[in-house]
């Protein structure tokens, strides 16, 4: 097993993520900003929440003065997809020593969607590789925080659109998995119950409901699966 | 003082739902929890692109044309190449080509 390889197949795999978290975390910096909260802030909030959507949803309960308890449910709430995430990879995480929890600690959307099929490069070392992955993801994001609170302003070139990077991330994920699949039906059940939870409660609270409906529908289907 | 123990409301709680489930099942792991290790991720994965397109309004100009070329540009890469970061690259600078000179 090469090191060296190890990382370079890791910084390969997360450079996709790197525009996006840079340009996510450059918003929020500024955003924290203006709010009154400097680089320290950013820098903090970046490393121990290390949480996207749910740092922006921060900034708002910083300055609208929330309780501990508002803030304990909103991040519950915003959150509690993780939790879905944590337990589809119980089983892959199992064995993974040292590096275990900074890998569940740094399990973002983003970071999820690079392993979740539990898939590593050959000749990489399979722990090291995961912990590097998630590692340079947590570092791109901490990076434009900083950026972006120390900058306070947006970049002096136009990246409108950039942000698709994220959503092309998870769009090629989803094909790549289709393509190694022989069953569909784990990824259609995702797709179409989200789409009917989106159209039924709206943009604004459709994930946990979502997440809920596919996971029924394919509990349900177990026992006809798992005879098949 | 009051804000940093917000932050720190908002890390114990995101670390909690991270770690639970790993608390919870120290031991074996239980069939059905396998199981869904093998089927939640791409229903997962397919929930996170209907999130990110959620704010798409088919309905209003320019009604979720550069969204559907870009995302047909990226699925259409990846079939090709078979590479993540050709795919998301091409489907990022069209998408951002679009927003920015044609739309």
């Amino acid at each position: 097993m090469n090191q060296q390889n190890t990382v370079k197949q890791a910084f390969l795999k997360t450079l996709p993520v790197m525009a996006g978290y840079v340009v996510l975390g450059t918003g929020f910096g500024i955003l924290l900003r203006n709010a009154g909260y400097g680089v320290l802030w950013a820098f903090a909030m970046s490393l121990l929440i290390y949480a996207g959507s749910m740092q922006y949803v921060g900034v708002s309960l910083l300055t609208g003065g929330a309780s501990i308890i508002t803030t304990a449910m909103t991040t519950f709430m915003v959150n509690a997809r993780h939790l879905f995430y944590s337990i589809s990879m119980v089983d892959r995480y199992k064995d993974t020593g040292k590096f275990k929890p900074y890998m569940i600690f740094g399990l973002t959307d983003e970071t999820y969607s690079l392993l979740c099929d539990g898939s590593t490069p050959e000749g990489a070392d399979p722990n090291l590789y995961r912990f590097l992955v998630t590692a340079f993801n947590q570092s791109y994001w901490v990076t434009g925080s900083v950026l972006g609170s120390l900058l306070g302003t947006v970049l002096p070139f136009s990246t409108a659109g950039i942000e698709f990077s994220m959503t092309a991330l998870f769009i090629a994920s989803f094909t790549g998995q289709w393509l190694a699949a022989d069953d569909h039906i784990p990824a259609l059940t995702g797709l179409l119950s989200t789409l009917l939870c989106l159209v039924i409660f709206g943009p604004g609270r459709f994930l946990i409901p979502a997440m809920l409906l596919f996971t029924l529908i394919l509990t349900l289907l177990r026992g006809r699966r798992e005879a098949a | 003082m009051r804000e940093a123990v917000l932050v720190a409301v908002m890390a114990v709680v995101t670390i909690l739902l991270r770690f639970l489930p790993f608390l919870v099942i120290r031991k074996e792991t239980p069939p059905y929890i396998s199981y869904l290790g093998r089927v939640l991720p791409p229903a997962i994965i397919g929930m996170l692109v209907i999130y990110c397109l959620k704010d798409v309004n088919p309905a209003v100009s320019p009604f979720g044309i550069p969204e559907l070329i870009s995302a047909a540009c990226v699925v259409a890469l990846q079939v090709w190449r078979r590479n993540s970061l050709v795919s998301i690259l091409g489907g990022t600078v069209l998408y951002m080509v679009l927003v920015q000179q044609v739309f």
